[in-house]
This record gives C-alpha cells, structure tokens and sequence, in this order.
C-alpha cells in the first residue's frame, strides 16, 4: 500500500493493508481496463460517424455522388489509399513485435520494433496528407462538396487524428523505453498504446471497405 | 473500527491550503469542488429560471426581449442539466463512492483531477457564450436553427458546442475512472453482489455515460463542422438530413435523462433502508431493474422523435413502456422498504419520501408521452416541460439534497441544521407543485413551449401566474439551505463517524475522513457491512453466540 504513515492499526491484515490496490487481485490491469473501456468509447464515437455515412447512403438517391468514384478509388494513380492500407496493416504487425518482444523482456527489440512502428505511422500521416491534397488541388473536392465530401474528410480526418495520437503514445513509449524502462513484468503502458494502435487499424480498414469498396458490391449506389 | 476523534489534528505538512486545493488528486477534496462549483450554476441556472417566468407571469412583453427570452431557456437548460445536475451527482460519487468500496482513492486520481478541470474550462465555453451573442439554441441544438449560420450567425453557438464536448469527454474520463475504481478497488469481500446501491447506479450511469457521450461529441462536432467549414450533414441542400441529428442527439439525449436521474435512484436506496431501519427490500431486483433500466435507455431514443413522423412509432412506443416496468420495482421495493419499518423523519428522509410522491407524477406524466396520439397532441407544448421538471426538480434535486443533508456530516464532520432543513423541504415540496403542476394543465390546454409571450385572451394568465409564483418559492427554498451551511460550518465538528446508524462502509471511518479513508475495514459479508459488524447476529455477520435470525423491524 502506498505510504500511510499515520496508520494507527499496524495489526491489520495483509489483506487489508492491501485494498487500496488490486493488482494482488489478478485479472486485468486497471491501467488497461481503461483503456480498453475509452476503446469502448472511440468505438460509439465512430459508430456515430459511420451512421451519419449510411444516413446518406440509405435516404440519397445517388450516393457516392456521379463522378466522386473518379478519384475516391483504390485503383487511381499514385494508388495512395492502397499504399496507406499497407503501412498500416504493417505498422500493426510491427507494433505486436514491439509488444511480444517486451513480454519476452527483450527492451533493445521492442524499441526497435516501436521505432518502426512509429516511422510507418509517421509515413501514414504524410501519404494522407498527399491525399488529402491532391483530392483538394487536382480533383477540386473538399469539405464542402457536398454531404459527401463533409463525410469523407470527417471520417478520415478523425481516423487520422486518432494515427496522430498513436504516433504521441508510441513516442512517449519509445523514449521510455530508451530511457530504460519497462521489462518483462512492467510494460502496460505498451500493452495499452498497442491495443490503441491495433484498434486506429482497425478503423481504418472498416474505412476503406465502407468508402471504397462497398459502393462497388452489389450496385447499391445508383 | 475506524471511529474515534484520534485524526483530529494529526495532519500530514500543510501547504498553502488554496495551492493544496488546487493541486488536489484527493477524491474527497475533488468531489467537494464539484458540489461546490455545480451548487453554484444551479444557482446561475435558477436565476434564469426565474428571468423566464418573470416573463411570462402575465401576458404581454415586460422586460425580456424575444431575443434575450431565446437565450435564457436554452442556457438554463444547459446550465442545469450539464452544469449542475451531472457534476452535483459526478461530485456524491467522487466522495462517497471510493468510501463505499472501502478503497483509499479513486483508480485514476490525475485523470480524476483532470476530469474536473475539464468541466471548469467546459464551463467557461458555455458561460462566455453569453458574452460573444449567446445561443438562442435551446439545449437540444436542433439543426438548422443551431446548423446554419444565416439563421445563428453568433459565436456563442461555437462556444456553447467546443463547452459541450469538453464536458463529454470530461463525463467520459470521469465514467472509465468509476468502472475501473468499482471493478478494481473493492475491499476484500466485497463482492459485485455485496456493492452499495449507490455504487450500483454509479456504475450503470457510467456505462451510459461511456457509450452516448462519444455519440453526441460526434453530433456536436458535425454542427460545428456544419458551421465552420462549409459542411453539409444537416443541410438539405448539400444532401445532408436535418432529421439525423435528432437521431444523433437523442441517442445521447435519452440515455442522458437515466445519467441524471440513476444516481439519484442510488441516493434514495441509500437513504430509505437507513431512515426505516431495514434492509433495502429486494436488493437483487433492485440491480436487475437499474441494469434494465441501462439497458432499455439505449432502445427509446425517437420516442423524442414521434411526431417528426420518420420514425417505426410501436417499437419506441413499446420499449417506453417497457422502462416503466423496473422503474415500478424500484417503486415497489422503495415503498416496502418503509413498510413496517421504524421510520425516523430527518431532513434526509423527508426528502427521499417527497422524490418518491413527486416523481411518480413525473413518470405518470412520461408515460403518457410515449402514447404516441397523445404525444403528438401535446408534443412541445407545457406538459412536456411539466413532465422533465417532475423528473429533474422533484427527481433530481429531491435526491440531491437528500445526499447533501445524509452525507453532510460525513464531508463537514457535523449535522446540517433540522429545523432550517425542514423549512427548506416544505419550501421546496410546494414550490415545485405550485411551479409544475399548472404546467400540465397549460399543455394539456395547448401552450406551446419556448415561447416569450402569449395571448391575454388565451386564458392562462392565471396558471401560469401560480407557476411563476411556486418559481419564486423553489428559489426562496434554497435561502434556508444556504444559511444552513454557512451556519453549521461555524460550529465546532463533532466527529460522529456514524450520525445516522448507517450501513455502508462510507460510515465505518472518521467525519471527515482522513486522506488515506480507512485504518481498518469492517469484515464484508453483505452489502450492509457496518451494521452486520454493529449488530452482530442481526445481520450476515459471524454470529457470536447461538441467536435467532430476526430479519426485518429490529426495534
């Protein structure tokens, strides 16, 4: 228990002396049940995006609009949303490296593992930034073209907010762990950013299928 | 036991004591702020109150412009529901619930100091919208009143939107840091099924607070996307749906009214069992019916929606039904918990008694609201605004005060004032009827809410006369209070750990609790450990000596 100086009881069971905390307790650690909860969280955030994308798609008699499916493509030059699927798809595997390696107690791999992690998630962020302006410049479609556009750049502007805030958890996990911390029974701090990291992949594939596959399956659209 | 005046005086290195509160991570210290702060915006949101029935005490335009009227119902209704009514609630559970659990702190006690300094900057957004326009909005933000920027071109809709999300994500860290404290800091023994009520509400409102707080941060982002950049959600024009918003908001917006009004269930099952001396009756049915009650608050959300006329009427209009069911086991074991009890009428307990007669009026009054032909006669119209303030004055704050008056003497060391208590009771109880009830009737009469002024030949002059006038009295109700406090924080502590014979562990420490809660805890074999260890052979305690088991009125 944490200090408490002024305890009258010194008598007091182990057990007692023990519930301010938990981790005697087993199960999950607290640190990661909440950021498992504030997952739980993003995820109605999304959901709440994602609705507002279908509340167009159901109630719009042409949705994508005419035209869009020129360059909101997977299989448009420089294929830049393919690229994108792939760094993070492996930015996802490298960050369960990352993680493996600590378990095993390895800090040398998984700083390694991590630094990867973070250049891919770097590189992420600059290919969606090239996106972002070349859909701006040369196919002249923004935030304002329309529900559709207020769709696109909402729903992959907050997916890319949430890249840049894994890229934040990973350099504070990179710097800790070359400044020596972490081994193989302390490290959920990693534990926690990877589940985070793991969960931003995952919303990113659920957009690219919704954005640019599923207007293709099935001629629902138009 | 951890009775006993030995702390008094024992004090760890005193600092500057405002830098100490500042700086707090304590939860007892943390939770006071909140009361504090949120006491003080039902004050700000009660002055509002009494500026729109000031207006409308007789027909005709007094002293509000139309404009000014806009901006005061929409902020009262924020003030109230975001400002005071949510943190006063946040604030309880921040104090007492870690003491329930029998743990020294909450599970994230920086995150918690952070949660409330996001809830001060949220509430400086919302209040400084008054000073950039205001938000002629009411606090449902309907697009594209709220949306479009023809209609409010004013900043104060931008600030009351970014104070609004600051304070969801706020309420989110808040509801992760009391799952993980309720999952993860219970003393030994204390098993899901052995939590206090209060700590049951506390964990069902979180889990309704995590996962319709994202939804509405959403929504309120999309209209200040909407405004700011041209966005197209809610604009027909671009393709967007005006009716998604409801949908948006109301998925917050329902579960919210059980945000609100859950913990005061908790308050109430708290206090009752203590006032009557017996056990909560049916304290599993009582879990199942709040969990259901969570549940089903997630599956009513367009019944605010019926007469938008885009919405399946029978499967909101059943699921509304629905919710009345727990809610009449909550009656029904409220009610036989008194039965055959040795009742003992404190200000605490009067309180409880007078939220169960009151609010079942506000759920009568709901559940009319979800027949949808009655609904769409007296859709936004007075009976509406009648039925939230039965649920959230004679609901919420009846339990509110309740805690204050129950949990005063653990927080101040010393009791409130019984006399002064009283006063303020009656005050309260005929204030609210006499503000609320003639409401009903103005709706059923077909008074439209939101409104500055209506027709002196309308004939409800002299209703809403008495409304403005029951207004005036809840105001004047909350002077004796103030008093109270002011008063009893003069006097010497007394230091009763346990003032009113509890049951809960909250009571098994020092008035006021040291910073660290407990010295030692009481073994844990129910969900009343204190009185098991105060009446050993009464409860679920080890039984001392071969003893009958007398289960109800032990005299």
């Amino acid at each position: 228990m944490t200090a408490n100086p002024n305890a009258l009881e010194p008598q007091m069971s182990e057990e007692l002396i023990d519930s301010g905390h938990d981790a005697q307790r087993g199960g999950m650690d607290p640190a990661l049940l909440g950021m498992m909860l504030f997952i739980a969280s993003e995820v109605m955030f999304f959901a709440a995006l994602f609705a507002a994308y279908f509340n167009a798609a159901a109630t719009l008699p042409v949705f994508p609009p005419e035209g869009t499916e020129e360059f909101i493509s997977l299989f448009k030059f420089p294929f830049l949303p393919l690229i994108m699927t792939a760094v993070l798809l492996t930015s996802s595997v490298t960050m369960q490296l990352a993680t493996n390696r600590i378990r095993q107690g390895d800090r040398t791999g998984m700083n390694r593992a991590m630094a990867l992690t973070l250049g891919l998630g770097i590189f992420f962020l600059v290919l969606w930034a090239t996106d972002y302006a070349i859909l701006i410049t040369q196919d002249d479609f923004g935030i304002d073209s329309g529900v559709y556009g207020t769709l696109f750049y909402t729903l992959t502007g907050f997916h890319g907010a949430h890249v840049l805030g894994g890229i934040v958890g990973m350099a504070v996990i990179l710097s800790r762990g070359l400044a020596g911390q972490f081994s193989a029974r302390h490290h959920v701090a990693v534990e926690a950013v990877h589940y985070y990291w793991h969960f931003v992949d995952v919303v990113w594939i659920l957009l690219v299928t919704v954005i640019y596959i599923l207007p293709h399956l099935g001629g629902g659209a138009a | 036991m951890g009775t006993a005046t030995a702390h008094a005086g024992t004090h760890v290195s005193r600092r500057s004591t405002v830098l100490e509160w500042l700086t707090t991570t304590d939860h007892k210290k943390i939770g006071v702020m909140y009361m504090v702060t949120s006491f003080a915006f039902f004050m700000l949101g009660g002055i509002l109150a009494l500026g729109i029935r000031s207006e409308l005490a007789v027909p005709g335009l007094q002293f509000l412009t139309q404009e000014t009227y806009n901006q005061l119902f929409g902020m009262h209704a924020v003030m109230m529901i975001f400002l005071f009514v949510m943190p006063m609630t946040v604030g309880l559970a921040n104090y007492i619930v870690p003491l329930q659990l029998g743990a020294a702190d909450m599970a994230f006690p920086r995150i918690n100091a952070l949660s409330f300094w996001m809830l001060i900057a949220g509430a400086v957004l919302i209040v400084s919208a008054f000073a950039f326009g205001g938000s002629p909005t009411g606090w449902t933000l309907y697009v594209p009143l709220s949306a479009n920027t023809d209609f409010t071109p004013m900043t104060g809709v931008d600030l009351l939107l970014l104070g609004l999300v600051v304070l969801g994500f706020a309420s989110i860290f808040g509801a992760i840091n009391f799952m993980v404290t309720i999952f993860k800091m219970r003393a030994p023994g204390m098993g899901l099924l052995r939590m206090p009520m209060f700590v049951w509400t506390t964990l069902v409102t979180s889990i309704l607070l995590l996962f319709s707080l994202p939804v509405v941060a959403a929504g309120l982002i999309m209209i200040f996307i909407d405004r700011n950049y041209g966005g197209g959600f809610f604009d027909p024009a671009m393709g967007g749906s005006p009716i998604l918003w409801q949908h948006v908001f109301w998925f917050f917006g329902h579960p919210e009214v059980y945000i609100l009004i859950l913990p005061a269930f908790g308050v109430i099952s708290e206090v009752l069992p203590v006032f009557s001396r017996k056990p909560l009756f049916g304290y599993k049915a009582f879990i199942v019916a709040t969990a259901a009650i969570g549940a089903l608050g997630f599956t009513v959300w367009a019944h605010h929606m019926f007469a938008t006329g885009m919405v399946y009427l029978p499967f909101f209009a059943f699921f509304t039904f629905l919710i009345a069911v727990p809610t009449g086991v909550k009656f029904f074991n409220w009610l036989a918990t008194m039965w055959g009890g040795h009742l003992r009428f404190d200000t605490p307990m009067l309180f409880a008694v007078g939220f169960i007669a009151l609010f079942l009026i506000g759920g009568l009054d709901g559940a009319f609201l979800a027949v949808v032909p009655f609904d769409f006669m007296v859709h936004e119209t007075y009976w509406v605004i009648s039925h939230i303030h039965y649920v959230l004055v004679a609901g919420a704050v009846f339990a509110i005060f309740a805690a204050l008056y129950y949990w005063f003497p653990k927080i101040a060391g010393r009791r409130l004032d019984e006399r002064l208590g009283k006063v303020q009771f009656w005050a309260l109880f005929i204030g609210t009827n006499l503000a609320f009830f003639p409401q009903h009737l103005l709706g059923l009469d077909g008074m439209i809410r939101r409104i500055s002024d209506y027709s002196p030949n309308a004939g409800w002059a002299q209703l809403n006369f008495l409304s403005t006038v029951g207004a005036f009295l809840i105001a004047f109700s909350v002077l004796p209070f103030l008093w109270n406090v002011f008063v009893t924080l003069r006097k010497p502590m007394e230091h009763e750990a346990d003032p009113w014979d509890a049951n809960t562990l909250e009571w098994a420490t020092s008035s006021p609790p040291p910073p660290w809660n407990f010295d030692s805890l009481p073994e844990i074999h129910s969900e009343r450990p204190l009185f098991d260890q105060k009446y050993p052979g009464v409860g679920h305690g080890p039984t001392p000596e071969p003893a009958t088991e007398s289960e109800g009125a032990a005299s």
